[in-house]
């Protein structure tokens, strides 16, 4: 090196225990602090961008469930709510309300992976298997209502594809009156837990203007004291009925953004409350024929569903021509979907504006100076799920 | 702020290179040509009436029947306002180069990477640009429209089936 000292280069290889998900850090280590790193990541690119340009519509919602798998129901909504944008077709308080609740739900599970995640990485096994007790429940739920526990394909262009079933509601209703007492406790092991919060206070700062710099969105901006938060700026599916905080960070580091996801999960909770106890009657989709499945009897006994059942099925419905961006709040950020349309079965161009891509470009900044069980804690507070880093 | 003020404003500043403006879509789109695309961002991001200083996305784009067939584009985000706009610009085949813009916004180093990788667009001025998603001895830009989806050597899968 240029000043006579002599760095070593460590390879926190692509599979490795702590890293979550498939990715590679080549770290310049000067004793025990970092000075400088490298990320490759692609591990598990798998064409998404290449692969929806061919093919129909309703068929890129299994795509989108493999983004952020561990909340697949908010990038299947997401999508389908990009399409509901292109065709202008516009949903009942009904739906809205039933989206609102899965959405949460994917939330509360993600951020609950998220802080379980940064208590095993600091050595707390503990609080992780007692959390994922809770997500086994809601695995239930969202297979009661769309068939699939993980990559969920849930709900259709123009609503859902069945209502939400009375054992669904009694889930819903049992895992809103078991969570709080589990993440008490989870809270009182390690929220001011002394060995915790000297881990994580201070380990992997970023200030707000670079964080805006680097496009963070989500609760890892959130943490840095920029509350920007797209179901409040620009809300979506009725958003605007609820009344919720969005809790704020000072520091930016790896105990804030803990923090920030421990409360996000409290306000999701409230606002699940507020929607089942207030969801109002109606049907649990609009008619967009050209889109959505007809039922099953009619497909046997009319012709007009006989043609659009054959037309949905081998994709040759019309699309109009146009181009929109929409985005969701997903559990790491601003989730965008920029669909390009030139009227056939299947997009000309889909990009997918990935969270966890964007600003996992900044850890190299992050974890400089610091050694290297911080930049582990880092790295896993920070959220970083292979599926969306690559996509 | 009004589409109206921000068409009057890049009008009066950038008046020749501005090709198309677009408000049809959801968004304020605008088409300008690459020598200028740095100074615009710069502008809608410096100007403190403007004030768009958040970099959603940048992505590109392949029309392979038009004169100037690969595109990139950005969406900004005025994140005070809640107003959003999109800008366009075109090169060709031969010379695809663009301005790098990863001195306004530093969020931009991975998405050029990630462009550059997919359309083969050059950033000039990028600090480290190359492949991130891909091998690095891949020697073709997969996103482009003539790159088929499904490798065309394989005897075993049947097209009839599958990548129709």
């Amino acid at each position: 090196m240029s000043n006579g000292k002599e760095y070593t280069t460590l390879n926190l290889g692509p599979t490795h225990p702590a890293m979550h998900g498939i990715f590679q850090n080549v770290l310049t280590i000067d004793g025990e602090k970092i000075v400088d790193s490298e990320q490759t990541i692609g591990y598990i690119h798998r064409a998404f961008e290449k692969i929806a340009e061919r093919r129909p519509y309703y068929q890129i919602t299994t795509l989108t469930d493999r983004l952020n798998y561990c909340s697949a129901p908010i990038n299947n909504i997401g999508w389908h709510m990009t399409m509901e944008k292109l065709l202008g077709v516009k949903t009942t308080r009904r739906i809205d309300y039933m989206r609102i609740i899965l959405m949460e739900l994917a939330r509360i599970t993600d951020h609950l992976i998220c802080n379980s995640v940064i208590g095993v990485d600091s050595g707390a096994l503990t609080g992780f298997v007692y959390v994922f007790q809770e997500r086994e429940r809601v695995y239930e739920i969202y297979e009661e209502v769309s068939g699939a526990r993980l990559t969920t394909n849930m709900g259709r262009i123009g609503g859902f594809e069945r209502d939400f079933s009375p054992a669904a509601i009694r889930k819903l209703r049992d895992f809103l009156n078991h969570l709080p007492k589990v993440l008490h406790e989870f809270e009182k092991l390690l929220l001011r837990n002394r060995i915790f919060m000297d881990r994580t206070i201070n380990v992997g700062p970023i200030t707000a203007e670079k964080a805006l710099n680097y496009g963070f969105s989500g609760p890892n901006l959130r943490a840095a004291g920029v509350d920007l938060d797209i179901r409040v700026i620009n809300p979506y599916s009725s958003y605007n009925d609820f009344d919720f905080i969005i809790p704020v960070g000072t520091n930016g580091d790896t105990y804030d953004r803990f923090c920030v996801r421990q409360e996000e999960i409290w306000q999701s909770l409230k606002i699940i409350r507020n929607a089942l106890e207030n969801l109002p009657a109606g049907n649990f989709h609009v008619n967009v024929p050209e889109f959505y499945l007809p039922p099953k009897e009619e497909v046997y006994s009319k012709m007009e569903a006989l043609i659009w059942h054959f037309k949905i099925v081998m994709g040759e419905t019309a699309v109009p021509a146009g181009e929109v961006y929409h985005s969701v709040e997903a559990a790491n950020g601003e989730l965008g979907f920029y669909l390009v349309s030139d009227g056939g079965r299947s997009p000309y161009r889909l990009h997918f504006r990935r969270p966890c891509f964007i600003y996992y470009q900044a850890l190299p900044e992050m974890i400089r100076g610091g050694v290297l069980s911080d930049a582990i804690l880092t790295m896993s507070s920070m959220n970083v799920i292979a599926g969306e880093l690559d996509g | 702020m009004e589409n109206t003020f921000l068409i009057e404003n890049l009008r009066n500043h950038f008046e020749q290179d501005i090709f198309e403006m677009n408000t049809n879509t959801d968004m304020l789109t605008v088409t300008v040509s690459y020598p200028v695309i740095h100074d615009v961002i710069r502008y809608l991001k410096e100007d403190p009436a403007l004030n768009f200083t958040f970099l959603t996305t940048l992505c590109g784009i392949h029309y392979p029947d038009r004169g100037l067939p690969l595109g990139v584009i950005y969406h900004l985000h005025n994140i005070y306002e809640n107003q959003r706009i999109r800008i366009k610009t075109f090169v060709t085949l031969n010379e695809p180069k663009v301005p790098t813009i990863t001195d306004l916004f530093a969020a931009a180093n991975w998405m050029e990477r990630e462009t550059y990788d997919f359309y083969g667009i050059v950033f000039e001025g990028h600090p480290d640009l190359k492949r991130i998603l891909n091998v690095e001895y891949l020697d073709f830009f997969p996103m482009r429209k003539e790159y088929p989806l499904e490798d065309p050597t394989r005897e075993d899968k049947d097209d009839r089936y599958f990548g129709r």
